[in-house]
């Protein structure tokens, strides 16, 4: 007997595949749970709270280049997409691990901002923006681990010739965790607005 | 769609797995209805764990100061500690996994006709996140300092403060076990989407989807959109208790009122995401029972629809005295009412229903009648809190504990029992015996009432809650309102020693029970067309979908039921 799974994961009364579905409902979800957030931060900036000024003491460089690694690996996410829809799997495969490259990138400028941060005395408990910026890139950072984590368990998958559906699924997540990136971006970085 | 796709959607596969170990059939299975049964006995153990601590607390009201049986003295650190997790107990570990998760799970696959949920093993991950967070909950009673008593509603500082609550891990563990929580039913809750989404039977169009289940799924949207900003603020809690931060704390800047928006955002939705399952399983064993079509049934959609939206806009009803801007107060008040609306057209409508029906005054509805009765009255007292000028007497008396009883035990206890009795055939295939759930359930629905009538009178007479021993308070020590204490205390007792009955009931059924055929009730839905219980895959052949769910004593037909999987021509 294969292991292809009850009738019902093939199924698709929407015509849209479950796997897609599946995933939108995901991104639907985080999108409250990161948006409650942003929606505190921004309510706190608004109120006056002190210590939101700080956002001056971020690095824009690094923010900015950051923003730029993550939109580079959407590009090469969508490009690995193109690849397996092509067939090529091993173009899919090496873009994959392309985004992957880029999302240890992004990890090693957080490590790198983090650190410097913690040593000029601005921990997590200074006052209540550097509360919300490790935890919002903090818990923004694990989402882009997992999606690491998944990408490079679907990319042996790809390469053995099945699962090409999860290509476009991945993409789409590491498409959310990007987004959400380009609104903590301006919140963390960008002080006067 | 292909011809030779069509063939692949009815054949089913299912009958050629291999028989599995006991590993992998009762531990870790992927099988919906066996973690459909996981979740109903965890839930089950849980709602006795929640039931003894309601005993040990109305003790202690009827008896302040004694030393309770099987517990031992009530101080105010164990009176807040019991009431605050009879409170989460209940509405996480009991409402949610038995109504939405045990019987979504069971019949969401059986009544859209497929052999199970979209994502199997998702599905088992779900359950064993939920299993985690029980434990860990469980865990929260007995480490230093004992489980949380901040109340269920955990508002900093008392919350995020250990040097307030007395209870470090026990606050830590308790957020944690929410949290934990929260993602097994998001989990769930995108199995159960897809799954009504995508994995329907041919020919069954939305319209011809069972109230049953549009409603645990519209339950599981509502959770998933609104829990989400709980989930931050869960983290925020749990980072000021255990880091140091002060998102709640006005010392450092933060603010203990966000923590409260954060919580009733995703509160008052969550008590229709409770509502919303029992009501759609209340509708189809209405129609079941009347013999009668469903009355109403695109309306009886929407209107969950407009209550599901509405439920988003009206949460700082719950904070009217919490230093809110009265004007806003004023915009609340208006949402709070307008939302009755739509749910009282649910219950018009089932009300229409059972209008001119042949009623069978079997168990399951009886409990479904009685749920009808009982939520009416939670319901309409709701209304009167919703009225800010009102709140501002009410708010933390026990009118609004005794609102939310009558609200929450139709939806979870009620509920649960209209269910278990109305689908016990189909899950364990053997009948339960009448009369004693007959016996049952006048032993549950009277007392029930004799214990929450008379707490609104106590809310009337100015009781506040949360209050470990009204001797401290003259003005509530009266020999008339002790009388009152006592008499709802008796009735518990009497009520749960009536549950020995459904145990028994339940237990000897399940093993020694007449048989039950495929159709004991003969209902339309599909999974009535496979044998009790189910075999591993459902459906021998799977079923395609010529009608809706509610074709009962159709003009014209000899059978007064009309299954959705009857071809057109055949009698």
């Amino acid at each position: 007997m294969s292991n292809r799974g009850p009738v019902a994961t093939h199924r698709s009364a929407t015509g849209i595949p479950s796997g897609r579905l599946a995933i939108w409902w995901v991104v639907a979800s985080e999108i409250f749970i990161f948006g409650g957030l942003i929606s505190c931060f921004v309510l706190f900036k608004l109120n006056g709270t002190p210590g939101f000024e700080d956002a001056s003491q971020t690095s824009v460089i690094a923010g900015a280049f950051n923003t730029f690694v993550l939109l580079t690996s959407s590009l090469t996410v969508v490009l690995a997409h193109a690849a397996i829809e092509r067939g090529d799997r091993k173009k899919a495969f090496n873009f994959i691990w392309c985004t992957f490259g880029g999302g240890i990138v992004f990890l090693m400028v957080k490590i790198y901002e983090y650190s410097g941060k913690i040593i000029s005395g601005h921990t997590i408990t200074e006052n209540l923006f550097w509360s919300f910026y490790y935890t919002m890139t903090g818990l923004h950072a694990l989402h882009v681990i997992g999606g690491m984590a998944i990408m490079a368990l679907i990319s042996f998958d790809i390469l053995k010739g099945y699962n090409f559906q999860r290509v476009e699924l991945i993409g789409i997540y590491w498409h959310f965790v990007d987004l959400v990136w380009i609104f903590l971006f301006p919140l963390f970085y960008i002080a006067n607005f | 769609m292909s011809e030779a796709a069509t063939a692949e959607q009815t054949e089913n596969h299912a009958e050629h797995h291999e028989e599995l170990s006991f590993l992998y059939k009762y531990i870790l299975p992927v099988d919906h209805k066996m973690i459909a049964m996981q979740y109903m006995f965890t839930g089950l153990i849980m709602a006795v764990i929640g039931g003894f601590f309601s005993y040990v607390f109305r003790m202690q009201l009827a008896f302040p100061g004694e030393s309770i049986p099987l517990f031992g003295i009530v101080g105010p650190g164990e009176y807040n500690m019991l009431v605050t997790n009879h409170g989460t107990i209940m509405i996480f570990w009991v409402a949610m996994p038995v109504l939405i998760a045990a019987f979504g799970n069971f019949l969401i696959p059986l009544m859209c006709g497929c052999d199970d949920m979209v994502f199997p093993r998702l599905n088992r991950l779900s359950y064993q996140i939920f299993l985690v967070s029980a434990l860990v909950l469980i865990l929260s009673f007995f480490v230093k300092g004992g489980g949380f008593g901040g109340a269920w509603t955990a508002y900093p500082p008392l919350s995020s403060v250990p040097e307030f609550s007395l209870t470090d891990w026990g606050a830590s563990l308790w957020v944690l076990a929410v949290a934990l929580e929260f993602v097994s039913f998001l989990l769930g809750g995108i199995n159960f989407v897809t799954t009504a989404m995508n994995a329907r039977a041919p020919g069954m169009k939305m319209m011809d989807i069972p109230i049953a289940v549009w409603f645990i799924v519209i339950a599981v949207i509502l959770f998933m959109a609104s829990v989400g900003p709980l989930i931050a603020g869960a983290v925020m809690l749990f980072m000021d208790q255990r880091i140091g931060t002060t998102f709640f704390l006005p010392s450092g800047g933060g603010d203990p009122l966000l923590w409260e928006h954060l919580f009733w955002f995703f509160g008052h939705p969550e008590v229709y995401v409770v509502l919303l399952p029992t009501m759609g399983i209340v509708a189809d064993i209405i129609t079941v029972f009347s013999r009668k079509k469903l009355f109403g049934y695109r309306t009886i959609l929407y209107t969950a629809f407009a209550t599901g939206g509405l439920s988003f806009v009206v949460w700082a009803h719950h904070q009217f005295v919490a230093g809110i801007d009265p004007r806003m107060a004023n915009v609340f008040v208006v949402t709070t009412v307008l939302i009755s609306i739509p749910i009282a057209e649910m219950m018009f409508s089932y009300i229409a229903t059972l209008y001119g029906g042949s009623i069978e005054y079997t168990t399951p509805m009886l409990w479904a009648l009685s749920f009808l009765v009982a939520f009416l009255i939670g319901g309409v007292t709701g209304i009167y809190l919703g009225a800010s000028a009102v709140d501002v007497y009410f708010h933390d008396s026990y009118f609004v504990l005794a609102h939310f009883h009558y609200t929450f035990f139709p939806i979870t206890i009620i509920g649960m029992f209209a269910a278990i009795t109305f689908w016990f055939p189909k899950m364990f295939g053997r009948m339960m015996n009448e009369t004693l759930g007959k016996i049952h359930f006048w032993g549950t629905f009277i007392p029930f009432n004799c214990i929450f009538l008379p707490l609104f009178f106590l809310g009337l007479a100015g009781q506040h809650r949360r209050i470990y021993n009204y001797n401290h308070f003259p003005d509530l020590a009266t020999e008339e309102l002790q009388d009152i204490r006592v008499f709802a205390t008796t009735s518990l007792i009497i009520m749960l020693l009536f549950q020995v009955v459904f145990l028994y009931n339940f237990f000897y059924s399940m093993f020694k029970g007449e048989k039950a055929p495929d159709n004991p009730w003969k209902a339309n839905t599909l999974e009535w067309t496979v044998p009790s219980p189910p075999p591993h895959g459902n459906f021998k052949t799977l079923p395609t979908v010529y009608r809706g769910a509610y074709e009962y004593s159709v003009p014209g037909r000899e059978m007064d039921y009309w299954p959705q999987n009857m071809p057109p021509d055949e009698k």
